[in-house]
């Protein structure tokens, strides 16, 4: 398998849109401060993992699709969808992605690509395999690429659809992202694997599918490694077990609480329950953003003005996608009656 | 016309489909095993799979296949084995079309027997129906007679929304005559299968004739009970159990399942609060026993709703 690696431009778009998805998440988690009560419920962002995102998604052509978690603002910013529609989806508008029904858990952009997202643990792996069945029939070379966490690998729907897809050859890539922590919970707490020192993948083997383990903070090794396994589908050699090790500079989510209280987003698990504040400041300076502007400023792909630009412009960007949602008005009352049923 | 048992009718109307409509799928446990399995030699592997025991994963599957623009159909064999993966069928299925503002449809049917009360014992004989029926966004079919099999079944492939199928397995056997070529029974329409004006007899599935069969020995009492089968119940045909009570004033409602855990006491509410002027005496429920299935034939017998319990609920409605 000869897959080239991105040229200059496509680098610098893959850092344009690890910034995108960046600079989108600090807009989400500043509205909690900026303008208390506009976002209800339960977020979840994505800053940390914008590396393998990007890397994953950057082989995404028309035909395919992606499907993820409750942690999916980050896939429809690379496939296309407007940040504005997304924030108003956030916010819960009339001019939202998905008109203000589904919020920040269930961002769906089917022009994109954006299938679906569930936001039960787990439950979404069997909806991309599913797909792939239909990219199956098609025969067109399609895949699809179905995102999930390390703590969805210990449900019964990973295992029973693993176990399917390589049986009938689907194609699909199923993306780990395993970013050490099932909400408060640490992977050796709760994987067998991780509590002997193996990594994730192995999974795979269970199933007859290859499994590999990438650095999912270095987009260039993210987007050959699902390259590959993307190939591997398209050329209908089935599935691939990729685990992307990330590290969620967030907490699982923000604060749970009634009404009346106001939402925030507390401190990193690995300090607020672990006491473990040098693991954290450790990912911090690991934070992949920087990281991939240094080396391609390094590497000359990137002057540091240009980059300053982009950084200017996607501020912008972004600040353009909360002055919209915060002005789009809420649905009609009778909406919310009107999608039960097709 | 043809004269056919109860299961093939079923599969009369997947074939239909198929035949028609190259984006539906079947698929399932210990189906389509070998080559010549009809459905594999009408329509090849890439619609017709068999599975490993996987609930979760073959009705997950089944969600995503139709996300992405095919009509799958899962043979689950028995209602309860959606129990096992009852995440997907109740807050997967029904919601992406709701919580994506309308971008997705989700037109899948979930094929499933029940109210197995031939020596099935506790896990294999539930009558499930109304753990499905109020979760807005799923609809829900409940075919009596062979004609209604295939005819709703073919609604069912050819609805955008996910669809559960019970057929039950009492009348697995039971021979109906069955309208040749393509046929189409509507949802939410519920059928008149005896009119009468003392008393209004509602009943699903093996219930229905169980039903009639009472309404026969009431008959020879003066007594004129109207059955109604309502075919559906999400969507639930209320007009035309209305418009019956309008005419009799006197209810009995028949479900397979316990009382609180039953279709009727969703549709004793609705009459309780849209009727209650028109009723003559209290409207009264016969369903199973509170209890699990027994094994023993005797014990079974005695908790399910027979001919001459519903009569004498008729009768008790009419003094």
């Amino acid at each position: 398998m000869s897959l080239q690696p991105p040229n200059a431009e496509r680098q610098i778009w893959m850092f344009t849109q690890m910034l995108r998805i960046r600079t989108f998440e600090e807009r989400v988690k500043r509205t909690f401060i900026d303008h208390p009560g506009v976002i209800r419920g339960h977020t979840h962002l994505a800053d940390g993992a914008e590396a393998s995102i990007v890397g994953s998604l950057s082989h995404f052509r028309e035909g395919d699709a992606a499907l993820a978690t409750y942690r999916c603002h980050g896939y429809p910013l690379v496939l296309g969808s407007d940040p504005k529609a997304m924030m108003a989806e956030i916010y819960g508008r009339a001019d939202g992605l998905c008109k203000g029904l589904g919020g920040s858990m269930h961002l769906t952009d089917v022009t994109h690509g954006f299938l679906g997202t569930s936001g039960i643990v787990g439950a979404g792996i069997p909806h991309a395999a599913g797909a792939a069945w239909a990219a199956q029939i098609r025969k067109k070379g399609d895949v699809v690429l179905c995102f999930f966490g390390d703590g969805a690998s210990k449900q019964g729907a990973f295992h029973e659809t693993l176990n399917i897809a390589s049986l009938w050859k689907l194609p699909v890539v199923f993306v780990m992202e395993n970013n050490g922590y099932n909400v408060v919970t640490t992977s050796a707490q709760e994987d067998a694997n991780a509590a002997a020192g193996e990594p994730l993948a192995v999974k795979a083997k269970a199933y007859a599918m290859p499994g590999v383990t990438v650095d999912g903070t270095d987009p260039l090794a993210v987007c050959k490694t699902v390259g590959e396994a993307i190939e591997r589908a398209r050329a209908g050699q089935g599935p691939t077990l990729v685990e992307s090790k990330v590290y969620r500079l967030s907490a699982h989510g923000n604060i749970i609480a009634p009404p009346g209280v106001p939402l925030h987003y507390p401190e990193h698990e690995a300090i607020a329950v672990f006491g473990r504040r040098e693991e954290y400041e450790a990912a911090l300076r690991g934070d992949p953003v920087p990281r991939f502007r240094g080396i391609l400023i390094q590497n000359g792909t990137l002057t540091p003005a240009k980059a300053d630009e982009l950084s200017l412009r996607i501020a912008g960007e972004m600040q353009g996608a909360v002055t919209f949602a915060l002005k789009s008005p809420f649905p009609k009352l009778e909406s919310a009656l009107e999608y039960n049923y097709a | 016309m043809a004269q056919m048992p109860y299961i093939a009718a079923i599969d009369a109307g997947i074939h239909q489909e198929m035949r028609r409509d190259p984006k539906v799928l079947y698929f399932g446990q210990n189906l389509a095993t070998t080559e010549n399995h009809e459905f594999v030699a009408a329509y090849g592997h890439d619609r017709v799979r068999v599975t490993p025991i996987s609930e979760t994963a073959e009705i997950g599957i089944a969600v995503g296949a139709a996300m992405a623009g095919l009509r799958p159909v899962v043979e689950l064999y028995m209602a309860e084995f959606m129990l096992v993966a009852m995440d997907q069928v109740v807050n997967e299925a029904p919601r992406f079309r709701y919580m994506s503002g309308g971008q997705v449809k989700v037109p899948l049917v979930l094929k499933a027997g029940y109210g197995f009360t031939a020596g099935w014992a506790g896990q294999h004989t539930g009558s499930l129906t109304a753990l499905f029926m109020g979760v807005p966004g799923l609809k829900v079919v409940v075919p009596s007679t062979a004609a209604d099999a295939k005819g709703l079944m073919a609604t069912a492939i050819r609805d955008d929304n996910p669809v559960v199928f019970l057929h039950h397995y009492m009348l697995t056997l039971e021979q109906g005559e069955v309208p040749d070529g393509e046929y189409l029974v509507p949802f939410g329409k519920a059928e008149v299968r005896r009119a009468g004006a003392d008393v209004t007899i509602v009943a699903t599935g093996w219930m229905v004739p169980r039903a009639l069969v009472a309404a026969q020995l009431l008959a020879k009492e003066g007594i004129h009970a109207e059955v109604i089968d309502p075919r559906t119940v999400a969507p639930l045909d209320l007009d035309t159990i209305l418009k019956s009570v309008d005419k009799t004033g006197r209810v009995v409602l028949v479900d397979q399942a316990p009382r609180h855990a039953s279709v009727t006491a969703m549709i004793a509410a609705d009459i309780a609060e849209y009727r209650f002027k028109a009723l003559k005496a209290s409207v009264v429920q016969v369903t199973a026993a509170d209890t699990t299935i027994p094994y023993s034939e005797p014990l079974e017998a005695y908790v399910i709703p027979d001919e001459a319990r519903i009569a004498a609920a008729v009768r008790t409605v009419l003094k």
